[in-house]
């Protein structure tokens, strides 16, 4: 048990982590600073890929952006300053965790909107008890027995 | 009688719906072909915004720009990011030649591309420009918001972006999209 928890860490450790920054001359030489980039880097999207951050991606434009980063970082930017540059060009979209604001609030509203839907059909079906049908009227008594005596 | 007339209709309601979706997506798909529509385009959030600064050298024997020259004029302009590598610049190099043609100002930028490229690429499918310069490093098209070429940026007289297009720009488009928004600007 123990030895199998082990080698899934050390998978996870090799795959989860797994980054596009193959040129070491890509980083910067402070490793705190580095390390705050590479998060950066996590938290954006790559806007060619569309489903990976900037720091997994292999894309041109990702090695750009990663280059942008480091830069914005050894020159002494905020974290908050570094994603502004960013969304100010790209949006909301390029942040992987999009703030909620108006635009975004049926996107986090998603999960509670889908639990209330289906509450109300579940209180819906059980306070409605099947009626028994309305007895026939005169006329489709009429046109019953027409139609079976056809 | 009144009842089964009901259900009848409620019978024919899901089929509604159906055929208004069905519509929908038809619709959307011929927009899709004619070029007019692209499911992965992001906004961009130059629109309504000042052209961003910029000062870029030239492709020779053209001359390079900044971004007050595009308005220098007092006339719209279409800004376009294009490269020899993209195949969709390419394709869309005939609705640039036919804007050209009815006088519309376009300013082309070479998007990561070496020089010796971008001038077969021009002398093969044609120069619609009043000027070509060069982003060699990628830097402009970062502060564009750009994220792949082609992309094109309708520039009022004032200097604000009206209209951003990213991939090539076909007849169709031109047509519904374009010069409409330019008749309004002149």
């Amino acid at each position: 048990m123990r030895r199998a928890l082990a080698t899934s860490a050390v998978l996870l450790a090799l795959t989860g982590g797994a980054r596009a920054v193959s040129d070491p001359g890509e980083m910067l030489p402070n490793p705190v600073q580095e390390r705050r980039a590479e998060a950066l880097g996590e938290q954006l999207r790559c806007l060619v890929c569309q489903n990976e951050s900037v720091e997994q991606s292999d894309a041109d434009l990702a090695k750009d952006l990663r280059r942008i980063i480091r830069q914005r970082v050894a020159a002494g930017d905020t974290d908050s300053q570094v994603v502004g540059w960013m969304v100010a060009r790209y949006g909301d979209f390029i942040r992987l965790n999009p703030p909620f604001k108006p635009m975004t609030a049926v996107l986090w509203g998603a999960p509670v909107i889908a639990v209330a839907i289906g509450a109300g059909a579940a209180l819906l079906a059980r306070r409605r008890p099947n009626a028994p049908p309305a007895p026939l009227s005169e006329a489709e008594r009429q046109r019953l027995a027409e139609l079976l005596e056809r | 009688m009144d009842t089964l007339i009901r259900r009848r209709l409620l019978l024919l309601a899901p089929l509604a719906v159906a055929a208004g979706a069905g519509g929908a997506a038809t619709a959307l798909l011929v927009r899709m072909q004619e070029g007019r529509y692209d499911p992965h385009a992001l906004p961009s959030m130059l629109v309504g915004k000042k052209v961003p600064a910029f000062d870029l050298p030239g492709q020779p024997p053209s001359a390079g720009f900044s971004a007050a020259d595009i308005t220098a004029q007092g006339q719209p302009g279409l800004v376009n990011f294009f490269a020899s590598w993209c195949v969709p610049c390419a394709q869309e190099a005939p609705a640039l030649a036919a804007l050209q043609r009815g006088g519309v100002r376009i300013w082309g930028i070479a998007y990561k591309d070496a020089p010796e490229a971008t001038t077969r690429f021009l002398d093969r499918y044609g120069d619609p420009y009043v000027r070509v310069a060069r982003d060699a490093a990628g830097t402009v098209g970062i502060d564009f918001g750009l994220y792949g070429v082609p992309e094109s940026f309708l520039v009022d007289p004032t200097g604000v972006v009206r209209w951003r297009w990213t991939g090539g720009l076909s007849a169709d488009l031109v047509r519904q999209d374009l010069l409409p928004r330019l008749r309004s600007l002149s």
